[in-house]
């Protein structure tokens, strides 16, 4: 069922389908925005972390001594000094808080310094000796199963089969590929740091960037042997995160040197220790196979995909589920055969980054689509309308998709839009930009499409819940609102859709957004999609208790309203283990895209010359957000077409700066026209649909597309670099 | 060392400066001006853009004892009081912050390109931000701000 959505006025202005000013904006033009890095406290001392030089290796002695007596230095801590549980994890918790007699990565923490200024805290850790018996790391995620095990029960984090149909259908056309994925970082700006302040009790404030509160608090609390309620967090200035704040990075560290020195503590990473701190996207390798009929028709679908997990767990297993049942994309297909396979090895830990295991898949079955186009002589755009899910379809799970679906739609609305001018004569619009490499000689262009799915909300079963607290009271006269809660804002504009709720639904303009803190209830993780969805459903839910109360008052005199709920989305159900079947998601979106290239053939060198989107969002309930939200994710995927890619070599990180990583820069990026479609869901709060991760599906194909049909070339791994054009 | 410069207009002074330190790090951790930002350290991402008597720098790759006696002015020398420079009023308004972790350095960047060329065309506006990195918009509204921006001052 698709419901035309209802019209929400709202009686004062700046309420949903609006696009108000963001609060925190102000302060973040003019420089005064507090994020976690910009934080200071008297007294306080900073934090440093040892790490592994090595992929994989047996520490044999840590040797602090020579660090303690270096002057300014105020502690230096190994494990012995984590006084709780030492291992933490989101789905496992198989990942030391400091490593004891092994470090599995490159980039490992291994000891902790806390020291006057950061260069004391460098100096010091020179002086710590650790020796090391260096073993031969495990890199290869296809052979990681049998290799030497990394973890107790062995490097097989999670195996997702789905069995759906026929699995020994024949077909009329057969189109098989192995496709690459490199690992993508969220390269988030702000690095990850945050203040750590002891109290006299011996519990302990913690002052973070990061993207869920409460399972934070949870681990740290572990580690540190505390109650959950001796360790407050409160959110500081998140710059950016896309995943990749969802594990723990110094947080523990920091709240140990401030409870073993008694002194505030401040840690920053800088740009290579980011590269180090967080994981990234999971590299992949995905075979394929696809069936059809002469008409284009898909007749079955077989894959096999292996997801490297580096090091440690994190969110690998639902990684890995994502992977397999999106891995067919927005397509009808009544046979199919997925293996999904997560793996430890001894590259980066990976976990959650934008697009979540759709990313990986959504390059390799939109490859495959664009192959069996070719082979049935029919066009990109017509053999994926061909099979084209709508609502009603049925997922590989068995999963009926029980709302908008308007995959073919999405697909004509980008190949619809006016295709820009051909290949320019100004150099800074050609590849190669001023590095002026060509004038136009050797440039092809190429047109692709691409379009994807993602799961919206977290799946599985997991009971998925925000909690909001909206107060009300008289303010100069006038009814004025605070919401509080502990959904983390990250630079998505949350606490501006947070307030144009509250006006709509209370009719009243003044909306304070409160501090984000762990003094209310779970707010759940700002990742797949899901905050507007769930804490927007939890504010909306307690402005319904407030207004109750209210009972059409606009003066309540000295009274004051506060109401605080809980909010669930409909459940879900586990995936069989054996057949991957059962009702595992709350939502899908969907978003196309149709990329334009310009290829200097000679060099290897892309332009792209633009990238429109469309994406059904259900409702806008920030129109200009939205866009953003879909300009941005297009770029990632952008980067993760052409350019972005943690190179790595027996485990270690060839590549941890911003000099040798690249992320699209203006120059990098097109014009990006974005049409919205808004087709209600209406299980979900005003009929929204989670809007951040589908672009970041469909960007990527839809350019390596692009790339394959200026050029010819076959390209089954991304990033596209320069040799995979010359061939040299 | 003790550091004197002029930071938006003011005289101030550093003391017990490391000579190793960043005109970033004083700015930052010593003079209260934590503004311009910290994303990489090493001159990639222009997030910590400041002018050094008029010219943009990097304040990272600018030593503490080069900005002796001189002058800077940092993001949080733009506005004049409470009303926002036009940059900074068209970055809000377009919708052209989002986590704001790049903002103060594209601010002083587009400030900067909007003093040489008050009317500056797409390619000229994508050349002067080339060196800004944003991870969240894609640029697009970024450079809606600056037209806006342009189209005010």
């Amino acid at each position: 069922m698709t419901l035309t959505p209802a019209e929400l006025t709202s009686a004062v202005s700046g309420g949903i389908g609006t696009s108000p000013q963001r609060p925190d904006g102000n302060l973040k033009v003019r420089g005064e925005f507090a994020y976690a890095s910009d934080l200071w406290h008297e007294d306080m001392i900073w934090g440093a972390t040892l790490r592994s030089p090595h992929p994989y290796a047996r520490i044999t002695s840590v040797d602090i001594t020579e660090a303690l007596k270096v002057p300014g230095v105020y502690a230096v801590l190994t494990h012995s000094d984590v006084p709780g549980r030492n291992l933490y994890g989101l789905e496992h918790k198989d990942q030391p808080v400091l490593a004891v007699d092994v470090v599995r990565y490159q980039g490992e923490p291994i000891a902790l310094v806390g020291a006057d200024h950061p260069e004391t805290a460098q100096r010091a850790m020179k002086k710590i000796v650790v020796t090391y018996d260096v073993l031969e790391p495990v890199v290869d995620m296809e052979t990681a199963a049998d290799d030497t095990p990394l973890h107790p029960g062995g490097n097989l984090v999670r195996h997702v089969p789905i069995r759906r149909g026929s699995q020994d259908v024949e077909a009329e056309v057969v189109v098989t590929g192995r496709y690459e994925v490199g690992m993508q970082d969220q390269a988030f700006l702000g690095p990850e740091s945050g203040l750590a302040v002891p109290a006299t009790d011996g519990s302990v404030d913690l002052y973070i960037a990061t993207q869920w509160l409460h399972v934070d608090r949870d681990q740290i609390a572990a580690a540190l042997g505390l109650p959950q309620e001796q360790v407050r967090l409160t959110l500081s200035g998140v710059g950016g995160a896309f995943g990749g704040r969802e594990d723990l990075s110094m947080q523990v560290h920091a709240c140990l040197l401030a409870l073993h020195t008694g002194k505030p503590v401040k840690m920053v990473y800088n740009r290579e220790e980011s590269f180090y701190g967080h994981v990234h996207r999971h590299p992949a390798v995905l075979y394929y196979e696809h069936g059809a009929d002469h008409t284009g028709k898909l007749v079955y679908v077989r894959t096999r995909m292996y997801l490297d997990g580096g090091a440690y767990a994190s969110s690998t297993p639902a990684v890995v589920a994502n992977a397999a049942t999106l891995g067919v994309g927005p397509y009808e297909v009544d046979n199919v055969t997925i293996d999904a396979y997560g793996l430890y090895t001894n590259n980066p830990p990976c976990g959650a980054m934008r697009g979540f295991g759709a990313v990986q898949a959504g390059f390799a079955y939109e490859s495959q689509m664009d192959k069996l186009a070719e082979a049935l002589g029919m066009s990109p755009v017509d053999v994926r309308v061909r099979n084209a899910m709508t609502e009603g379809s049925v997922m590989p799970t068995g999963q009926v998709v029980d709302s908008a679906a308007p995959v073919a739609q999405l697909l004509k609305l980008v190949q619809d839009k006016p295709l820009p001018a051909g290949t320019s004569s100004d150099i800074r619009e050609l590849p190669g930009g001023v590095s002026n490499t060509t004038h136009g000689e050797g440039v092809v262009r190429g047109v692709g499409f691409a379009v994807g799915i993602k799961n919206i909300c977290f799946s599985e079963g997991y009971d998925d819940y925000s909690t909001a607290r909206v107060r009300v009271s008289m303010v100069n006269g006038e009814l004025a609102a605070a919401v509080h809660t502990a959904a983390c804002e990250v630079g998505q504009g949350l606490v501006t859709i947070m307030q144009q709720i509250v006006r709509t639904e209370l009719g009243i303009e003044r909306v304070t957004v409160l501090p984000m803190d762990t003094t209310i209830g779970n707010g759940g993780s700002t990742s797949a999609s899901r905050q507007t969805y769930v804490t927007g459903g939890a504010v909306k839910a307690a402005c319904a208790l407030v207004l109750a109360r209210l009972d059409g008052r606009t003066d309540i005199g000295d009274e004051i309203i506060d109401e605080t709920t809980e909010w669930r989305h409909r459940a879900t159900e586990a995936l069989d283990p054996e057949t991957g079947q059962g009702n595992a998601h709350v939502q899908y979106g969907f978003a196309a895209h149709r990329a334009v290239v310009d290829v200097d053939v000679d060099l290897g060198l892309v332009r792209v010359v633009s990238l429109d989107c469309a994406q059904d969002v259900g409702r806008a309930l920030n129109p200009q957000a939205v866009v953003g939200q879909i300009q941005g994710g297009s770029a990632q995927g952008l980067g993760l077409a052409v350019m972005e890619e943690i190179q790595t070599s027996g485990g270690k990180v060839r590549n941890p700066s911003f000099t040798d990583y690249l992320i699209p820069t203006v120059l990098d990026m097109p014009p990006m026209s974005i049409d919205v479609l808004e087709l209600a869901d209406p299980h979900a709060p005003y009929g929204i649909r989670g809007v951040g991760e589908p672009p970041t599906i469909s960007s990527t194909p839809a350019i390596v597309a692009a790339i394959r049909a200026a050029t010819g070339l076959a390209l089954t791994r991304v990033p596209v670099r320069p040799e995979h054009l010359t061939g040299t | 060392m003790r550091v004197n410069v002029t930071v938006n207009g003011e005289q101030r002074q550093a003391d017990d400066v490391w000579e190793g330190e960043s005109l970033l790090f004083v700015l930052r951790e010593r003079l209260g001006l934590p503004g311009s930002k910290n994303a990489c350290e090493q001159g990639e991402c222009g997030s910590c853009t400041v002018y050094l008597d008029d010219v943009p720098v990097c304040a990272c790759l600018v030593a503490a004892g080069q900005v002796q006696d001189r002058e800077v002015r940092t993001v949080e020398g733009l506005a004049d009081g409470d009303s926002l420079d036009p940059v900074q009023e068209a970055f809000v308004e377009a919708g052209a912050v989002q986590c704001g972790f790049c903002t103060p350095g594209l601010v002083v960047q587009a400030h900067d390109l909007l003093d040489r060329v008050p009317n500056p065309s797409d390619p000229e506006i994508r050349e002067a931000l080339a060196g800004n990195l944003c991870r969240c918009t894609g640029y697009e509204k970024i450079l809606d701000a600056v037209r806006l921006a342009a189209s005010r001052r």
